[in-house]
């Protein structure tokens, strides 16, 4: 299977081995990710404004460059993944923001929605499946005790993201069964971290990633797992639990692949 | 020409696009809320100010921008009413204003430090500036 993938701003930079891991992993689960061509950053948050067109483009480009090449938009950074899906539901339903846009863009066939966005676990479970990636594992991480943090926006609003049950998730956890571990479910899995506050409000910061981080130890984790850089930084730098070590998700599936 | 408080409350009616009358103030969202510590005023509130007009007090309040747009409280609203967009609208209806933004410039460099990931300082851009 080939995807035109989105790695986004961060991926490039700070997050790289969410992104590093996440292509030698799916060479060796069979899928190719073709970066999309002069990408651009997708703003990080999705505009909540009714009447906030301008800084939904940068989406819609790389949704119409992936529909151009027939492809599915891969996505692997949890905000990332929150925009693009977010405003392609825009071009689909949202006859305002639609119209907005395709004037703005002038494409010779207006956009309306058709890509399909899927995020790398959604790939995981959906197309290569649990089953054949357990198959796949060569270096089992045999009993250790994996913590899967959602966070938010990987899950809600359920109405668009579709991602999975959004009060009581479990793809996370069935990705670390897959790999020979075990899941830790705890109460804070899919609550904020703190998110942007990081910058801002760092007390506020503090509070919401050690609350997350404290719960999961306490339930027995002896790792987190997460797939947004920002849950990485807040829960390591702001989690306030030196030993409690953060992995992106892709770090460990590389690992159990044998290609870290 | 500086708006009165009814004009206000539309104002952020409008960025809405939202109709806050469809609240039933049952506070699902309050409840929710992972900020509601932080708040003076909490999410089932912003609504019935916006709904009644009084949002003098609201814009004033540092409550708006203790939102962390967990989206917790759009998720469990039983009526749709979406209070993250609420509260968004508000901030909108605050920094669209010239020399209103709620995070400058010069304030952003001892904020960062070397593990910061780009995606917050894009992401606190586009919620605290225009």
């Amino acid at each position: 299977m080939v995807y035109s993938y989105f790695p986004g701003c961060t991926l490039k930079n700070k997050a790289s081995d969410l992104d590093l891991y996440a292509r030698k992993s799916a060479e060796v689960l069979g899928i190719t990710m073709e970066e999309i061509e002069e990408w651009q950053c997708c703003g990080g948050v999705y505009p909540l404004g009714a009447n906030e067109t301008a800084p939904k483009l940068a989406s819609v480009r790389a949704l119409v460059a992936a529909k151009e090449k027939g492809q599915d938009l891969l996505t692997l950074c949890s905000a990332c993944h929150h925009v693009l899906k977010r405003v392609n539901n825009d071009m689909a339903e949202n006859e305002n923001i639609r119209t907005k846009a395709n004037n703005y863009m002038q494409l010779e066939v207006p956009y309306a929605g058709e890509t399909k966005v899927v995020h790398y676990l959604e790939m995981l479970r959906d197309v290569v499946g649990f089953d054949q990636l357990k198959a796949k594992v060569v270096n089992p991480l045999k009993g250790t005790k994996i913590a899967a943090y959602y966070g938010c926006l990987l899950l809600r609003p359920s109405k668009v993201l579709g991602f999975d049950n959004p009060e009581n998730p479990k793809i996370m956890e069935d990705f670390i069964k897959a790999i020979g571990a075990e899941p830790v479910i705890y109460p804070y899995r899919n609550e904020c971290c703190g998110g942007y506050m990081a910058m801002e409000n760092k007390e506020l910061a503090k509070k919401k990633s050690s609350t997350v981080l404290q719960s999961a130890k306490e339930n027995g984790a002896e790792c987190v797992i997460t797939a947004c850089p920002l849950c990485m930084y807040n829960l390591k730098v702001n989690g306030g639990v030196d030993d409690l070590p953060v992995y992106y998700f892709t770090e460990l599936l590389a690992q159990a692949l044998g290609v870290k | 020409m500086e708006k009165n408080e009814k004009e206000l409350a539309q104002l952020i009616q409008e960025i809405s696009g939202l109709n806050p009358k469809k609240c039933m103030k049952c506070g699902k969202c309050s409840g929710a809320c992972p900020a509601f510590h932080e708040m003076e005023y909490h999410p089932h509130q912003f609504v019935d100010m916006v709904d009644r007009g009084d949002v003098n007090r609201l814009l004033e309040s540092k409550s708006i921008w203790m939102c962390l747009t967990c989206f917790a409280c759009v998720e469990r609203c039983p009526r749709d009413v979406k209070p993250a967009n609420f509260i968004e609208a508000a901030r909108l209806a605050l920094i669209r204003q010239q020399g209103c933004n709620h995070l400058k410039d010069e304030a952003v460099p001892p904020l960062l430090d070397e593990e910061m990931p780009q995606q917050a300082i894009v992401s606190a851009y586009r919620k605290f500036k225009k």
